[in-house]
This record gives C-alpha cells, structure tokens and sequence, in this order.
C-alpha cells in the first residue's frame, strides 16, 4: 500500500506574529501508523487542527483523503475520525446511545449500526456496559471507547490527539493493540503525543521543535542517527535546543 | 499568613486573565443603568386617545384641543360610529375613548348639564384610572375657564408638592433598584461560580490538603469579588451622578460602608450557594433564579411591597436586597444619616453573619 | 434529514436526564406564575398618611374621616406640625402628608374657597403619582359634599356643569394580576428560549464535546437546527402549562383565539431562541453567557413595557422597542387575551418578530464558525 492519504508541504500557521508552526512538509502513505511528536507548544496540535479542517493554515498547502484543506473541508471530515485530549463523549448518555449518535452523524444506516454496534461492544467487552452512562466508566474503558467510536464509520484517517492522557501502561497498551488492529484494516493512524515510548509503536515518526519538524524518519533509524538508546533520548538531544517552553 | 495573600492574588489573576468576562461585569451595569435612568419612568404621558364626536360644536372642539395639547394625551383618531370604539381598542392603538353625545353645546346652555363619557381600556388598570382622571381634571379646568368669573364656590384647592423628586424622575426609584439588582447578583454569582469552579476542576482537593486554614481559604476567594463589587459600585454611582443627574444627598462614606456591607452580605449568600452546588452551570443557575427573582418582585423597587399578600410580605423580609434598597434610597435620595437607617444596617449584618456561620459549618463538614 | 434526527434523539435524551434544566422548564412557570402576580401588585392601597391639622374645625376633622376611611389611605400618624410629619416620610412610615392650615374652615366660609398642602414622597413615582391622583379626587369630593351641605340647590344648577362619567372596558374590575399574568408568561418564555439555548451550546463548547461535532461531517444548519427544536418544543410546553396555570388559578380565559396565541409563540420562541443562540456564538464560557443572556433579557423585559408605559419612554428608547420581540409579544398576548384582537389587528407585531428571528437566527448560523 503505497497510496499517499495525508501530504503537507510548508504549512505554515500564524497567530498575529508569533508562529506556531513553520513550514512544515511530510507525506503519510495508507496504513501507516504515523506519530506527530513534540513537547507540549512545539505546535503538535495546531498542525493536526488544520489537517483535520478546523483551522485554517496561514500559507503553504495540504491535502487529507486528497482533499485540500483550504476549500475541501466538508469532504475531509466525511472521510476522517477524530478524537480528542478530552475523549469528547458525551458523559450523560449511555455506551450505546453514544455509539449510534456518532454512527449517525456520519451517515451510517441503521442495519450497519447495529452490526457494528454489537461487534464493537464484544471486541470490547463492554456489552454488559452498553447502558450504562459513560460517567461511570472508568478512564481506561472511556478511551478505548472513544478511539472505537471515531473509527465506526471506517474513515481513510483516524486522528488522535493525545489519546492516553492519564492512563495506567496495561490500558495504553490495550489501546494501542486496538490501534494495530485498525492500522492493519488499511486505516491510517496519525497519532500525536508526548510519551516517547509511544513512539516506538510507530511506523514513522516526526519530532517538532518550535513549530518546525526536526526529524522525521522509522523510530530505529532515529535511535541510530542520534546515537540514542530510546526515542526519549533522541528527543531529549532534540529539545535541549528548543527555545519555546510549555503554556 | 503569606500563604493567605498567595491565594488571595492567585484569585486575582483567574479573574483578570477572563478578560471577556471583566468586560461584561463592568460594562453590562453601566449600560443598564444609563438605558433604565433614562427610559424608564412611571409618568403616564402622550397616551393615545380617540375621540368620538357626536357634536361637532365650538364647545366640544374646544375639550378636544385641551386634551390634545396637553402632554399626557394626543388624540390619535376621530372616530365615526359607535362600533368604531371596539374596533380601535382592539387594534391596540388608543388608551381611551372621549364621547360627546349630540348637541353637546346646545344642552350645556340650556338644560346646564351635558355629558361626556370617557371609555378606558383597562387592560392596564393603573393606566386607565391615571388617565381617567388627568382627563377629568383637564374637563374640569376647561368647565373652570368657560365659568369664568363665577367660580364654583366653596371650593378647597390642594397644592401638590412632590418630596425628593420634585420633577418625578424615574432615574430616582431606579437606580438604586437597579444598583441593589446589580452587586447582588455580580457578587453572590461570581463567588459562587469561583467555588465551584475549584470543584469542577477538581483542584479543590489540592487546596485543601494545603496548609491553608480553610477559613482563610474561603475569604480569600471572596476578596476578589468584594474588591469588583466595590469598583462596579463606584462606576455605577459615578454614572448615575453625572448622566442621569441623580443626587447623592447624603453622605458618601456612609453610603459607601453600608454599600460594603450589602457586598460582604452578598458574597456570604455566594458562598452558601456554592456549598450546595456541584457544577459551574448549576450555580449560575441557582444563584439566577433565587436571587433575580426575589429581588426584582420582592425587593420593593418595581412594586410597592405593601400592596402585595402578607405572606409574601413576610417573605420580603429574609430577602437582603429589600434592606438594602431602603438605606440607599434613604442616604441617596432622602440624605439621611445613620440615625435612620441603623435598623436595616444591624439586619444585614444579622444576615451576613447567620450566612458566613452557615457556610463555615458545612465547609467543615464536607471536609471531615 | 435523517441526521437531523439522530442529532435531536440525542439531545432529547439529553435534557430529559438533566435535572436542573426540566426543574426549569416545569417548576419554573408554576412557581412564577403563583407567586409573580400576587408580588407584582401594582394596585396602590394603603398608601401611608400622616395628617397635621392646624385647624382643628368640625371641617377639617370631616376631611381627616373621610380620607382615612377610604381604602387607597391607612391614617398611620397624626402630627402637631409639618416637621414632625417630615420625620415619618424620612423613616418611611408616611408616603404622604396633608398639612390643614390654620383657619382652613373660616376662610372657606369667608372667602369662598381655602387651600390645603399635600407632600408626597415622590422617590418611588407610582405611588406618587396615584397617591396624588387619589387624594385630589378625595378632595374634590368632599368639595362636592360642602356645596350641597352649604348651597340651595337652585343658585348652584345656575352653572353649567359638564358631567364626566367613566368607564372601564375589558377589565371592569381593574384587576391588576389580569393584566400582568399574560406579560410573565411571556417573560418565562423568554427566559427558557434564550438564556436556557445560550448556556446548552456554551456548556458543550466548554466540555469540548463541540470539537467532535466540528470535525464531523454534519452541517451548520443541522447542528443550529438540532439545538433550537428542542428549546423551541419545551417552550411551547410552557406555554400550553403557563395558559393552563392562567385559566384554573386565575379565571383568565383568552377572548381571542387560542390558536393566534400557539402561532404568535412559535414564532415568538423562534425568535429568542435566535438571540440565545447568538449570544452562544459570542461567548467562550457560560459565565460570559449567563451574564450576557441576563442583560439582553432585562433589557428586553424592561425596555418591553412589562412594567413601564412605553409611550412614556423617550424616543430614543421608542426605537429600541421596534427590534424587541418580548415588547411586541406582550403587547399582543394582552390584546388577544383581554380584548380579543385578531390576526390583522396584529399582522404588523407578528411579521416584526418574524422578520426578527430571522434576522438573529441567519446571524447565528453565519457566526458559528467550524474552524478559527
């Protein structure tokens, strides 16, 4: 699979004079489980929002799905999924009614629903939870739940935004098992966060620094240009020459 | 000690980076304040009357050029038939209908009476029986002229003199009404809403397991508002003063203290509220409806308190707005000192304390 | 279409689990609709008189009966000179005071006519103003009352006297919770449609659930529209419950027709909801929204002619009514309720609001913006 989804070239976006992110370029192919990371302010976050069509960028061009992201948003966000630092389910509404929301939203009929539904919650294991608001769900449950929810309707591209944010390592690795499973469906992963070792779980990886992409290459071909012993390592030689501090 | 000012300028800081909502807190009030000084006022004047003429005659051409002329009526229509008057009324537009019956002039001079009939659409009773009688007595002067010399004897005429507010400026009963609306709400809110904020955020937890005596905590989260509430009174007062010409016959500095204690009074209430709430929104909301409301009805500003069922006049009293609207119109308007309004002054801060205590108490509840 | 429907299923769920806002929407019409009206009693009784008689005359003592035996008046002091009645209008136990000067009764024989002062605490100007009117028809009673006391009948009727009769149409029994029970529920209204709509939108822009819808698929109109129908159902709930809660406690039943009433708050609904969904799109927080929302509604509320006479706003002020919908809607529930108005009576308030809610609604769609 050697199909280009998602291709950035110097992208760049401005808030009045201050940067966030500097010319930025990079191809994602299909499948690819694609890691974006940076410290907290490198611009992370501020790049994936104009992927994902809700900024846009200040100048340079990208396409996501083949879309462009200047006049083709509405197609992109047919085609990709999304989920957030805040999971972005609603905590009043129960498993189920939360899945078919979101099922419904993208278009999706009622008898593929309900398939879905019911493959997801016992890949899961949360039938006996389907009820349930998603309150009382403990954090680990909520994100697997989330990530499944955004890939319901089989989009190209599923980004997440930090997805695994405050969880203990037995869940993050649950999730990132769930990761694989859609990444060998042919859905592309494009996946920022600040956990190193995350990294490692990655196709490619791209570290940014001050809003512009320092590295960008296979996690083992980092370790071996940079001589370093984990990907933390790499970042750490990376960073120590970053100007910008966290908010 | 020091940790105390810590929290008390971290509080400072939540509230100056919002700059959004300080813009509102500041301005909304002094946008009300102008817009209800000046369009607000109770004085019945350019009503919409019709006028059903059945005469035609000097006399009656006459009574209708006195109404139109003076200011509290303008003859909107002239109408023609009887069935008219349903019409006109239904339609909204006039207040009153004037009916002279036919040969007004003639009966007047020869039988020395003659009718004339004012129908009143009393779907605003006030108004109709304020019309009513501006209409009479504007027909009684009329009568008055046309006698001329012969004056109807025995007669006892009453000088009017209007107290305090000689020229009945609306401005006078609403800005202080507004005002006590105003720190009320702002202040009892936006403690409230602070509170729980912590809660929500659930940095609540790593306040309390800080060295810092809950006590201290507490004030140090009214601090802030106190010192907002205090500088929106200031620009409340200083609009009022200067735009809307409302005086401040009284002393400043007393008005300025008891202004404080009706703050002190208000943020005790926020904090009571937030004792009982969980979320941002519910607080807002409870702190909406169970201050707004009773103010604005009970409060005594937009309607008299004596005029409403005992019960609810009961009520009026554990709502500390009403208090608080007399000594401001008494040191504002009236220009009385403390001597006076010792009474409602010992209220609220019977009221201030009995709220800090109960706050106090269930604070250190939750706490064990 | 069909997404439109998946959005309202979930916002339906949505607020049926939300206890405050259904505490709202039905606790709220009931508690205001009982307590509003007994509190917003404009009729003016027992306005608080202190008299100083400086006379002392078998007239002036009939004056003081008969003023303190009316209703409109309670005798509450009876002072030796005005200063001391002064005090009493200070502390607030007197609204108005009669000074009888000295020689009232003599200089009535005499001079055929005698004066008396009436001082009124004219802070609060109702109370003023009618307290005035009261005692002024009062006195020209009692001045009938002398002359037929004190006249042959034959030198008085040399004089040509107009007759004023009045009438009081369509609320005969000046009864002021009639006049005032069609306004709150048009206040209720208000308040469910624009700051309930403001906070709803506030509050997922807050939890972020509004990134997720703005990165999906569904269009600006459908999420508007999916935010406004609830809103817009449980208002005319509030509606249909608040003419109920009219008719069984306080005997109002609409002269006009009830379906004008249904289609003047649909469209009315309509339009403030259009208002809290554009304060929604200005504001980041729900504080900023409450307070915003709290403003427009004063401003509406009291601006509207709930409680002052709009004529006797300045014309400034006159213009701001033409763009205020609570202002045309109660002018219109009034007329339909009490006077029965049709359709054409008020097709120029009904196309004003329309015209309105268009207006506010098109500018919300247009600022909700998916992307910065």
């Amino acid at each position: 699979m050697n199909e280009i989804v998602i291709e950035a070239k110097d992208l760049s976006k401005l808030f009045g004079d201050f940067t966030a992110v500097n010319k930025i370029s990079f191809q994602v192919k299909k499948g690819e489980i694609f890691g974006f990371l940076g410290a907290n302010g490198a611009g992370k976050t501020t790049a994936m929002r104009m992927l994902c069509g809700l900024s846009i960028p200040s100048s340079g061009n990208a396409t996501v799905a083949g879309f462009d992201v200047y006049r083709q948003t509405e197609h992109i966000k047919q085609n990709i999924g999304y989920m957030s630092q805040k999971f972005s389910l609603y905590e009043d509404l129960t498993v189920k009614e939360n899945i078919r929301f979101y099922a419904g939203i993208y278009g999706m009929n009622k008898v593929a629903i309900k398939e879905k539904m019911n493959s997801l919650l016992e890949q899961l294991k949360m039938s006996e939870e389907q009820n349930n608001l998603v309150k009382s769900l403990p954090l680990g449950w909520k994100q697997k739940l989330a990530f499944s929810v955004a890939i319901l309707h089989e989009p190209k591209i599923v980004f997440l935004d930090e997805p695994t944010g405050g969880v203990d390592p037995v869940t993050r690795r649950e999730f990132w098992n769930l990761i694989y499973e859609a990444a060998e469906k042919g859905i592309t992963i494009f996946v920022t966060t600040h956990y190193m070792d995350e990294a490692e779980y990655c196709n490619r990886v791209s570290i940014m620094v001050d809003g512009v992409i320092e590295a960008l290459d296979t996690p083992s071909n980092l370790k071996k240009s940079f001589n370093a012993a984990s990907m933390d390592d790499v970042f750490l030689q990376l960073a120590r020459g970053a100007k910008r501090l966290a908010d | 000690m020091k940790q105390f000012f810590i929290f008390v300028k971290k509080e400072f800081f939540h509230i100056f980076r919002d700059r959004k909502s300080l813009l509102i807190i500041f301005l909304i009030p002094i946008l009300q304040i102008i817009l209800f000084g000046f369009a607000l006022t109770n004085e019945i004047k350019n009503s919409n009357i019709a006028v059903l003429d059945n005469s035609k005659d000097e006399t009656t051409l006459s009574i209708i050029q006195k109404l139109n002329a003076s200011r509290y009526f303008k003859v909107y229509a002239n109408l023609k038939t009887q069935a008219d008057i349903e019409t006109v009324f239904k339609s909204g537009k006039v207040r009153m209908v004037v009916v002279f019956p036919p040969n007004f002039k003639q009966s007047l001079l020869q039988s020395n009476k003659a009718q004339i009939q004012l129908l009143a659409d009393a779907s605003d009773p006030n108004t109709a029986t304020t019309i009513t009688q501006y209409a009479t007595n504007i027909i009684n002067d009329f009568q008055q002229e046309m006698n001329g010399q012969s004056k109807i004897p025995y007669q006892v005429q009453p000088q009017i003199r209007m107290l305090y507010n000689p020229q009945l400026k609306g401005a006078y009963n609403f800005v202080p009404g507004v005002m006590t609306m105003i720190l009320i709400l702002i202040a009892a809110m936006m403690t409230s809403v602070a509170i729980v904020r912590e809660k929500e955020i659930n940095t609540m937890e790593v306040i309390l397991v800080s060295p810092l005596k809950p006590i201290l905590f507490i004030v140090s989260k009214a601090i802030p508002y106190i010192f907002l509430s205090l500088v929106n009174l200031l620009t409340i007062l200083i609009v009022s003063v200067t735009i809307l010409d409302v005086p401040i016959n009284g002393n400043i500095f007393l008005l300025m203290v008891e202004s404080l204690l009706f703050i002190i009074t208000s943020v005790s209430l926020g904090l009571l509220i937030s004792n009982f709430t969980k979320t941002q929104q519910e607080a807002q909301m409870f702190s909406l409806m169970s201050l707004l409301l009773p103010t604005l009805l009970l409060g005594g500003f937009m309607f008299p308190i004596e005029s409403m069922p005992w019960p609810l006049q009961v009520v009026s009293n554990i709502v500390p707005s009403k208090w608080f609207y007399i000594i401001v119109k008494d040191v504002m308007i009236k220009g009385l000192g403390f001597s006076q309004i010792w009474k409602e002054t010992l209220v609220l801060v019977g009221m201030s304390l009995v709220l800090l205590f109960i706050s106090f108490k269930k604070f250190k509840i939750r706490l064990s | 279409m069909k997404k439109l429907l998946v959005i309202l299923d979930k916002e339906f769920r949505q607020i049926f689990r939300n206890p405050s806002i259904l505490r709202m929407v039905l606790f709220m019409p009931v508690v205001q609709l009982l307590i509003f009206p007994f509190a917003a009693n404009y009729e003016v009784k027992n306005v608080l008189l202190t008299v100083v008689d400086h006379d002392h005359s078998s007239y002036s003592k009939k004056f003081i009966n008969k003023i303190s035996g009316s209703k409109y008046f309670k005798l509450t002091g009876y002072e030796p000179s005005y200063s001391k009645a002064m005090k009493s209008i200070e502390s607030g136990t007197a609204d108005l005071i009669i000074e009888i000067p000295k020689d009232f009764e003599k200089e009535l024989v005499k001079e055929n006519k005698s004066t008396m002062l009436i001082a009124v605490n004219a802070v609060n100007g109702v109370k003023a103003n009618l307290g005035g009117v009261y005692a002024a028809s009062i006195i020209r009673d009692f001045n009938a009352e002398i002359r037929t006391d004190w006249i042959q009948v034959p030198t008085f009727n040399a004089q040509p006297t107009i007759e004023v009769t009045s009438s009081n149409w369509y609320n005969p029994l000046l009864d002021y919770k009639i006049f005032m029970v069609p306004a709150i529920l048009v206040t209720l209204l208000t308040l469910i449609g624009s700051i309930m709509a403001a906070l709803n939108i506030v509050h997922e822009k807050e939890i972020g659930t509004i990134e997720q819808i703005n990165v999906s698929p569904i269009t600006k109109l459908q999420f508007i529209l999916g935010k406004l129908i609830p809103f817009w159902i449980m208002g005319l709930v509030t509606l249909t419950l608040g003419l109920l809660i009219s008719w069984l406690v306080y005997d109002i039943v609409p002269v006009g027709s009830l379906t004008l009433i249904y289609l003047f708050g649909v469209v009315f609904l309509f339009t403030v909801l259009g208002v809290g969904l554009l304060i929604s799109t200005f504001a980041e927080t729900q504080t900023q929204a409450t307070f915003v929302s709290f403003f427009v509604i004063m401003l509406f509320m009291l601006l509207g002619g709930l409680y002052t006479p709009i004529e006797s706003m300045p014309d400034w002020a006159k213009l701001i009514t033409k763009i205020n919908p609570v202002a045309y809607f109660i002018e219109v529930i009034r007329m339909i309720i009490l006077k029965g108005s049709s359709f054409t009576d008020v097709k120029i308030q009904f196309f004003s609001v329309l015209g309105l809610g268009i207006l506010f609604n098109v500018w919300a769609v247009f600022n909700y913006r998916k992307r910065s």
